[in-house]
């Protein structure tokens, strides 16, 4: 029995309108074999649109649907609910883009119009090939996993184990908290940053619904959105964390004294050593490369005064596998190497210092217990300040960093408040667009900080007058003045930008997400889907999506856990049946699909000696498909049937 | 295994003039570290200095033939000045780069019965030496290291700016690499990228002077016994007015300028005479006698 199918040109207001001459196409669609009806109509998506459809394939009998459009991105599933709800298997309908693909591409409306025939004709010849195919349901494993302790992962672990879920939160350093633990204070409210996050570290410390897994990475994910599993691996602390009650007294009697990184290497640490007191968890760690006993075979005097027996020397780095519902990535941000920019001088010249530097060295237990001051330990008075470091340069950065306006004028009001120095801000535009954001600008204006606008040249000690002689002399084009001016100063703060993390590569690989041009994660829509991926079930949040202050990160961690917890307490997902099959009569046992397979979806069974594909784990990339030697692959809904149908239709 | 390279030369204009010196040192250690310069045939000018502001599609056409004739030499060019490495580079890019640019100048190349597919690249031999020819060879040849001369190394505006991918472009150390190869020591010199001051010299001597001045200064407050320099322009520059400068500001420098190429036949073991170095307008012999062998 002939297939009855009817079409339908959506005129997208004027944007496929405009173009396509749409009254044409339909036209041409009802001339074409096996087409019932063929109607016109504003916008096929509303309401009144989808009941034209339904309303057919009630009274018509229609058996297939065609919608020309825009992307299927945008509206298949609407179509596919439309009818189904009908009547019709879903799957029996074909959406033609003739928008993205069409309308947009083009001023010419005779070629566009003649382009969307074709389009249009090859979707109505494939849409005959097309067979019913049946949606799987599958449950959902309600445990979360969340990459990254800093404050955007301590948000969502908070959110998620609060719900009465379970979290495991994964940090690769010692203690969660982030470079938030490293600010001094925080823009522009000047809350201390440790009294707003410390509490939070504790919660996520105490909760009874998280597990933390600090000093551990993820090394592998595979699964589906719902039943993921993913493999962490748990560094060698050499201190059992069950012993330890975090007394401190090991740290104390560690002979080695080496560079603090949490305190930017400004502070020491030993080698047996919490990042900060307020760590969580609150257990040292041992740096293997530092610690006499690894590298010389003797001391342990850790070992002998800790009261609890808590040291292991022999301990070792095990794996856990995990079985989680969906995954958060909130995996944070590196700074910009401000020693790439040589003519800063920062690695070259004293007391040029960057931004993080100047938190260190301004909080309260840093490396000079919060004062300011110069390699020779006096007071500055004066202090540069400057912006875009690594940051709207096309030599580095591209990208505004978003954080730094603000943080610089924090700079400028802490440095100012401690040391009295007059603070000068060489900047390009000033970025001051949040809550209470502009209100600080004024703030620290009030503050006779200088705000000279003009990005620096350069940073230099070779001075031209005496009055420039012994201080950094900061060379800009003041733009507002249009002059060059070199302004001689004791210090100079590099505000550096944020990037995407080292690696950020990796992370994306395991995880089978995108990155943007800029390097960072990519998330499946900029405005309406800012904390999904492409990726089913994995989520990011704050700063590894792109540069982010505080409140956006909190924000942004708070969302991927809604839509965490919207994912798993549906408590079953559907999976798309576009899977690829193998015709057992055909395959030839070659197992090159199985290799080839990036989701490890095909197996091989050996009674029957053939290829076997988990429909769970199939995502339809159809690698296999096309790799087959012998054509015994293919896929539901892009059968060769349907491809050469829709290829015979555009080459007619 | 010797190395053996074959380039296209371009010497430029001011090669054949006040910089004979530059030209004749080039030539001779190129030959001792392998690499074979040919001179281009029928060159022209690079197309440099004020030209480009002033009438750029001519100086793209000047460059373009320069081009054209090594590109049909299948070689890459080797240049010494950095003006005429950024004149040819500039020409190089936007040809690539803009289509209307790129048939203008072909239709003016092919009524010389020249074209330009855009395939040669343009070389500072300084960059050459350090990434191609390297740390080892370069060594062996030394048989008279420059122990203990204190050299200021200046790139002067043009070496990295604006193409200068093959080293930091706001503060290239490569001449620094090559003169601890060859034994010397170069001396902090936080100048070493910024103006000579040679353009000025024509336009606003005061302004060019200042300039001239404070990279002397900025040198032998370093302790720098001399400075070695990359580009003609630089180098006529710092050495033909410091006598101004001293007049101007009531300084004494003395400072000799030597090419990088001259200090490098010097390590090579060739004599003064053979690498121009008699030829100098501040003298260099006290410097040389007291720190470099048997010169």
């Amino acid at each position: 029995m002939a297939e009855k199918i009817g079409v339908y040109v959506c005129h997208c207001g004027t944007n496929i309108a405009q173009t396509v001459d749409c009254k044409s196409v339909v036209d041409y669609a009802s001339g074409l074999p096996n087409v019932t009806v063929a109607r016109e109509y504003q916008y096929m998506c509303s309401d009144p649109g989808q009941e034209l459809i339904k309303k057919d394939i009630k009274e018509l009998g229609l058996t297939r649907v065609v919608v020309a459009s825009c992307s299927p991105l945008m509206h298949e599933p609407t179509f596919r609910r439309a009818v189904e709800e009908a009547g019709l298997n879903q799957f029996l309908f074909q959406m033609a883009n003739i928008r993205e693909q069409c309308s947009w591409i083009t001023e010419n409306k005779e070629m566009a119009t003649e382009r969307a025939k074709s389009i249009v004709g090859a979707a109505v010849k494939r849409v005959e090939f097309q067979e019913p195919l049946d949606v799987k349901k599958v449950p959902v494993n309600p445990n979360v996993l969340i990459v990254g302790g800093g404050i955007t992962g301590i948000e969502a672990a908070l959110q998620i184990a609060d719900s009465g879920k379970k979290v495991y939160l994964v940090e690769k350093e010692p203690t969660i908290g982030g470079y938030m633990a490293q600010f001094d204070k925080t823009f522009p409210t000047l809350d201390c940053a440790a009294c707003i996050l410390t509490p939070k570290m504790v919660s996520v410390g105490q909760h009874p619904n998280i597990e933390l897994l600090s000093y551990s990475d993820v090394t592998g994910f595979s699964g589906y959105v719902g039943n993921f599993t993913a493999r962490i691996r748990r560094r060698a602390k050499y201190v059992e964390e069950e012993k330890c009650s975090g007394c401190g007294l090991c740290t104390e009697k560690c002979p080695v004294s080496v560079p603090s990184e949490f305190d930017c290497g400004l502070g020491k640490r030993k080698a047996i050593y919490r990042p900060f007191p307020q760590a969580v968890p609150n257990v040292p760690v041992i740096d293997r490369d530092r610690c006499l006993y690894f590298t010389k075979g003797v001391c342990k005097v850790c070992q002998k005064f800790c009261p609890r027996g808590a040291i292991n020397f022999e301990q070792k780095e095990t794996y856990a596998d995990l079985q989680v519902g969906a995954a958060i990535l909130a995996t944070g941000f590196d700074l910009f190497d401000a020693s790439k920019v040589k003519q800063y001088g920062y690695g070259r010249l004293p007391n040029v210092i960057t931004s993080l530097e100047f938190e260190r060295f301004s909080h309260a237990s840093g490396p000079t217990g919060g004062k300011i001051l110069l390699k020779n330990g006096q007071m500055p008075s004066n202090i540069a300040i400057l912006h875009c470091i690594g940051s709207r340069d096309t030599n580095f950065n591209e990208y505004c960093s978003r954080v730094c306006c603000m943080y610089s004028m924090k700079i400028a009001h802490l440095a100012h408040e401690k040391t009295g120095a007059r603070v000068y801000e060489f900047y390009i535009d000033l970025r001051a667009f949040g809550k209470g954001y502009e209100e600080f600008y004024k703030r620290i204006l009030e503050e006779e900080t200088i705000f000279i606008r003009g990005k620096a040249a350069e940073v230099t000690d070779v001075a031209q007058t005496s009055a420039e002689r012994g201080k950094l002399i900061v060379v800009a084009e003041d733009t507002l003045l249009g002059i060059v001016r070199r302004i001689p100063v004791d210090m100079v703060v590099l505000s550096v930008g944020l990037e995407p993390r080292k690696d950020t590569t990796e992370i994306a690989r395991i995880f089978s997400i995108s990155r943007s041009q800029d390097g960072f994660f990519l998330e499946r829509h900029p405005k309406l889907a800012p904390v999904s991926t492409a990726s089913d079930g994995i989520f990011i949040a704050g700063a590894c999506q792109g540069p982010k202050d505080i409140p956006d990160s909190v924000a942004q961690g708070a969302a991927a856990a809604a839509n965490a917890l919207s994912l798993i307490d549906r408590k079953e997902v559907t999976l798309e049946p576009t899977v690829a099959f193998i015709d057992e009569k055909s395959c030839s046992g070659c197992k090159i699909c199985i290799g080839l397979c990036p989701y490890n979806a095909i197996s091989f069974d050996e009674s029957k000696e053939v290829s076997v594909v988990n429909d769970a784990l199939c995502k339809g990339c159809g690698t296999c498909v096309a790799a087959c030697p012998s054509g015994a692959i293919g896929q539901r809904n892009f059968t060769d049937d349907q491809l050469l149908a829709e290829v015979e239709a555009i080459c007619a | 295994m010797e190395t053996h390279m074959e380039f296209s030369y371009y010497p430029g204009c001011s090669l054949e003039g006040m910089n004979k010196a530059y030209d004749k040192s080039a030539r001779l250690v190129s030959k001792t570290l392998g690499i074979d310069l040919t001179e281009l045939n029928d060159w022209n000018c690079c197309g440099a200095s004020a030209y480009m502001s002033i009438q750029e599609l001519r100086a793209h056409l000047l460059s373009a033939r320069n081009l054209a004739i090594a590109e049909r030499e299948k070689k890459d060019l080797v240049v010494v000045c950095p003006a005429c490495l950024t004149t040819l580079t500039k020409s190089n890019h936007y040809m690539g780069e803009d289509l209307k640019l790129r048939r203008t100048i072909a239709s003016a190349l092919k009524a010389a019965n020249l074209q330009y597919l855009g395939t040669v690249k343009v070389r500072h031999l300084l960059e050459v030496v350090v990434n191609e020819i390297g740390e080892q060879e370069i060594k062996t040849k030394v048989t008279r290291p420059l122990t203990s001369l204190k050299v200021a190394p200046y790139y002067g505006c043009q070496f990295t700016r604006p193409f200068g991918e093959f080293d930091d472009k706001e503060f290239p150390v490569m001449l620094d690499t090559l003169l601890k190869w060859l034994g010397a020591e170069p001396v902090n010199f936080p100048l070493k990228a910024k103006c000579c001051g040679g353009m000025l010299m024509t336009t606003n001597e005061p302004v060019g002077l200042g300039l001239v001045r404070s990279l002397l200064d900025c040198a032998t407050q370093n302790g720098a016994e001399c400075i070695a320099t990359i580009c003609p322009l630089c180098h006529i520059t710092l050495e033909a007015y410091q006598g101004n400068v001293n007049k101007k500001f009531a300084t004494s420098f003395e400072v000799p300028t030597l090419y990088f190429t001259q200090l490098m036949g010097l390590a090579f073991g060739f004599s003064r005479k053979e690498l121009g170095i008699n030829e100098e307008l501040i003298s260099s012999k006290a410097v040389l006698a007291r720190r470099v062998e048997a010169v």
